[in-house]
């Protein structure tokens, strides 16, 4: 499709502006002027309207596709969040604005849903308290980092790595490492998880912290989960939680009672917040009583008067982390959907994330090769293995998976998983629309038998088919 | 509310696929003492309720007041069209676009906003957009630190006090050296960045305009700077670039900044978006997602995700940075609104702020016991003096209807009585008068 710098005509608009009404010319030397004005699009507002309808045509979303993305929990999003979300009373709302006297008495409403989802998030999750203030999952987690080593710090204990399993998110690695840690891997074991045995291998009091995503990213609970926090709190160790898989467990097990110091939660996940095509989203962090003094600046606390206000007086605190409150939009969103559900409907969430889970993983594990062949959370995790005899690979099966009108699973994570296909229904798909993704993966696997070709060539019903994502990277166009 | 689509009947049936009786038993894996036993949390809201409940909450803040504040952070107009296309779910309910053919929308839209970035700030590249202009200027220390292998970066003190909080905090475990760099006159002492610039210095970072509101060029620094090896950081203020000169004709290294201002709403703090533009040489350094133009085999141009060997889900601990999402929709927003404006409009909009601010410099300074702080020429805010303390000034004006400015005693020691005064298009002849009036009447 045609960019939007080669649409429109010279000196055409879009919108117009009121004309200067104050006598009044800026006294800006020549010298501190642009040479020429950004070579911005020349189009009307019709045009650019028209462009970008087009555009969103062509891509699939929640809204016009089943997605089921495996580890990104890509549920229906809710309306009403949408609408509450451009209330003026949020929108305009200067986050500056608590900084003036009488401070926090200005912004009384947004520090109220501020406050009010980190108490929900505590009690889904059993920590003691939330910041809402990290932007999204791998913020979350790097804040979540920092955190584990104010405390080491504070206790003078020499730590200097962080255990991680290899079924991890890469995002788990890389937060560490960028907070100044070195990372040590753990292999997971035959039945899919990091077993106690492997890990009390490469514990010892070097150890920082633990990692770990509960569920697992193939989707499985840790039976031993306790047993392995427990012989990390006698090194003097914390258990992070990457809470990533929240959706599958909510209102049956708490990752606090598991044994997790700390951890953060995707709003955009689990509280149903829409994903943007990439962001925002938001990662609140909730810590157990120990860290809370090490939570950012600031924090939203209710007076005994019942009002909220803003406390900046952290000395422990490891700082600011974001410029103010997090991603209030977003947080506003999350807010709308716990209320809207309630205690018992989040309960309904997992039981159906969980349910639909299975069900395709009972349904499809006779095409595909399943790995791990147990009861699993909200997701599962299947093998292109037996197709590879015939020449057919993971991605080929996702690329025909969109000539039927389904978003493609998450392809080749976790990295465990030869030729992964991890499939994340979650709770809001109906049975007949997973039905019918079931058949088309039957199907798939049947063509992969008869006809892999077809298979290599898709997809065949878009615009465009494969891109040379090769010769992108050494070509290296990437604007004009 | 509930939005599950499934029936009792419907569960039963997939539950006898399973041969299991009860939903329950599948979550027997999770062992007994780790189930969960209280779980207070309200009862579930009709849409009605939760309408007429956040719309009381919404009005339990201030939005009323007519705001000459700032700090970063600008009340702009926002065209109506904005929201028209991000209100498109086939844009706001998808995910990172990994899968090219059918995300062919998202991927264009941050194309064409990567080169609208690269066309405000005169930069040879840009990615995808991070999450704020504070993440975005601490990405920029750790990028400099990758290219140059040094540790010792140099900081302005005009940059955004707020920004370089985070700064401290995210480098607080690295064995990183950071020095602040006291202003002279409101904009940067040349002489102690001279003085501090050496073999060690991975990068200076400077801000423009800068907190107080001072314009600059920063040519020399970066001259001075590209001398000792040492690159320069920029963050920006984008509708300044309107009619500013541009990071890339001063020959900044890295610009960054807070994208607010184009086109997103304040919305308390977020979601806002952080932009990043480098020289091509550095784009294998540079964070965050990437969008490059491909074709297929039959010689079809489209666009995927690039470079990715940078990143996290490849390269894990050695990734260049720990990023996965950026702000996709922000950006859309953003390209939307720059579009919407184009080549002329968006030069109005900035010179309307830097008339508008001047005029409301000018009125207020009518005033005897209000003075410019300083003499360097400004954009669209600008510090003055008091007599008496800044934050009781405002604190008065709330009263009277106004956020008038910022109190910059609060991040600077020794500026108690200075206010900061921010001005956009959006404010008239009539509410700067105002403001002059109710000032002078509470001084």
């Amino acid at each position: 499709m045609k960019l939007i710098f080669n649409k429109g005509a010279q000196g055409r608009r879009g919108v117009k502006l009121p004309e200067l009404d104050v006598p009044n010319k800026a006294e800006i030397p020549e010298k501190l002027f642009r040479k020429s004005p950004a070579r911005l699009p020349e189009v009307s507002e019709m045009e650019v309207i028209r462009h970008f309808i087009e555009l969103s045509e062509n891509n699939f979303g929640v809204d016009t596709n089943f997605y089921p993305l495996g580890s990104c929990t890509m549920k229906y999003n809710p309306k009403i969040g949408e609408e509450v979300a451009r209330y003026n009373g949020f929108t305009a709302l200067h986050p500056l604005l608590p900084q003036l006297r009488p401070g926090g008495l200005l912004t009384q409403g947004a520090l109220q849903v501020i406050y009010e989802t980190e108490q929900f998030l505590s009690e889904l999750t059993g920590m003691a308290e939330f910041t809402m203030q990290p932007l999204a999952g791998a913020h979350g987690e790097l804040t979540g980092i920092m955190i584990i080593a104010a405390y080491h710090k504070a206790k003078g204990n020499k730590k200097t790595k962080v255990i991680i399993p290899d079924s991890a998110h890469g995002t788990n690695p890389a937060s560490a490492a960028i907070a100044g840690y070195r990372v040590e891997s753990v292999p997971s074991n035959e039945h899919g998880v990091m077993g106690y045995r492997e890990f009390m291998k490469v514990l010892d009091n070097e150890v920082a912290a633990v990692m770990l995503t509960c569920p697992n990213t193939l989707g499985l609970f840790n039976p031993e989960i306790k047993k392995i926090a427990d012989k990390v709190h006698e090194v003097d160790a914390l258990m992070y939680c990457d809470g990533a898989n929240l959706n599958a467990i909510l209102g049956k097990s708490k990752p606090a009672s598991i044994g997790f110091d700390l951890m953060h939660v995707n709003l955009h996940k689990t509280f149903g917040t829409p994903h943007g095509g990439g962001g925002p989203g938001a990662g609140p962090v909730g810590v157990k009583e120990k860290l809370k003094k090490f939570l950012p600046i600031s924090l939203v606390i209710k007076r005994r008067d019942g009002t909220y206000a803003l406390e900046y007086e952290r000395p422990s605190s490891i700082g600011y982390v974001a410029p103010f409150y997090g991603n209030f939009g977003v947080i506003l969103k999350a807010y709308t959907y716990i209320l809207s559900l309630g205690g018992e409907g989040l309960k309904k969430v997992s039981e159906n994330a969980v349910l639909n889970a299975n069900y395709i993983k009972e349904k499809l594990k006779t095409h595909y090769h399943l790995p791990y062949d147990r009861t699993c959370m909200h997701e599962c995790v299947f093998s292109a293995s037996r197709q590879m005899k015939k020449g057919v690979h993971a991605i080929d099966i996702a690329k025909r998976l969109i000539d039927y009108g389904f978003h493609p699973p998450t392809v080749y994570f976790p990295l465990i998983v030869e030729e992964a296909m991890m499939i994340e229904p979650t709770e809001t798909e109906s049975k007949e629309t997973i039905d019918a993704f079931i058949e088309a993966m039957i199907k798939i696997a049947e063509e992969a038998e008869k006809n892999p070709d077809l298979l290599h060539s898709a997809p065949v019903s878009t615009p465009i088919s494969r891109l040379d994502e090769t010769a992108a990277a050494r070509e290296m166009d990437l604007r004009v | 509310m509930t939005y599950i689509a499934n029936t009792d009947t419907q569960r039963r049936e997939m539950l006898s696929a399973l041969g299991l009786d009860s939903i329950d038993e599948l979550f027997d894996i999770i062992p007994k003492n780790l189930k969960s036993f209280s779980f207070n949390l309200p009862e579930a809201k009709s849409e009605l309720e939760l309408r007429q409940h956040l719309q009381l909450l919404a009005r339990k803040n201030a939005t009323d007041l007519i705001s000459f504040l700032g700090g970063g952070f600008y009340d702009h107009y926002i065209p109506a069209a904005v929201d028209t296309i991000i209100s498109r779910s086939e844009f706001y309910t998808a995910y990172t676009p990994y899968q090219p053919e059918i995300s062919q929308g998202v991927l264009q839209a941050i194309y064409e906003y990567q080169s609208a970035i690269c066309r405000l700030t005169n930069m040879e590249v840009s990615n995808a957009s991070l999450y704020d202009g504070g993440t975005a200027l601490y990405e920029a220390a750790m990028m400099s630190v990758r290219i140059t292998g040094r540790r010792k970066i140099i900081v302005d003190e005009g940059v955004s006090p707020i920004y370089r909080k985070m700064l401290h905090c995210y480098t607080s475990n690295l064995s990183l050296e950071f020095v602040e760099i006291p202003t002279h006159n409101g904009i940067v002492n040349r002489e102690l960045v001279k003085k501090e610039l050496d073999k060690d210095t991975s990068a200076v970072i400077l801000q423009n305009p800068n907190f107080f509101g001072c314009i600059d060029d920063f040519t020399d620094i970066v001259e001075k700077a590209h001398q000792a090896g040492a690159l320069v950081i920029s963050s920006v203020y984008p509708v300044s670039l309107g009619i500013l000169k541009t990071p890339g004709e001063m020959g900044i290294d890295i610009a960054t900044g807070e994208g607010q201002s184009l086109g997103l709403p304040l919305s308390f703090g977020g979601p806002y978006l952080g932009f990043m533009g480098t020289s091509k040489k550095y784009v294998r350094k540079m964070p965050g997602r990437i969008v490059g133009k491909a074709h297929d085999n039959k010689g079809r141009e489209g666009f995927v995700l690039t470079l990715q060997t940078r990143e996290q889900h490849i390269r894990r601990e050695k990734a260049t940075s720990n990023i996965c999402t950026n702000e996709t929709l922000c950006a859309l927003q953003a390209l939307v609104y720059l579009t919407l404006l184009g080549k002329e409009g968006f030069k109005e909009v900035a010179e309307l702020c830097a008339d508008k601010a001047a005029y409301t410099s000018k009125r207020l300074t009518e005033i005897s016991n209000v003075k410019k702080k300083f003499s360097q020429p400004f954009f669209n805010e600008f510090t003055v003096e008091l007599t008496g303390d800044a934050g009781d000034a405002i604190a008065a004006l709330v009263e009277k209807g106004f956020a008038a400015g910022f109190p910059l005693g609060r991040y600077y020691k020794g500026m108690e009585r200075c206010m900061l005064v921010a001005v956009t298009e959006k404010r008239t002849k009539e509410e700067i008068g105002l403001l002059k009036e109710s000032l002078e009447n509470v001084l």
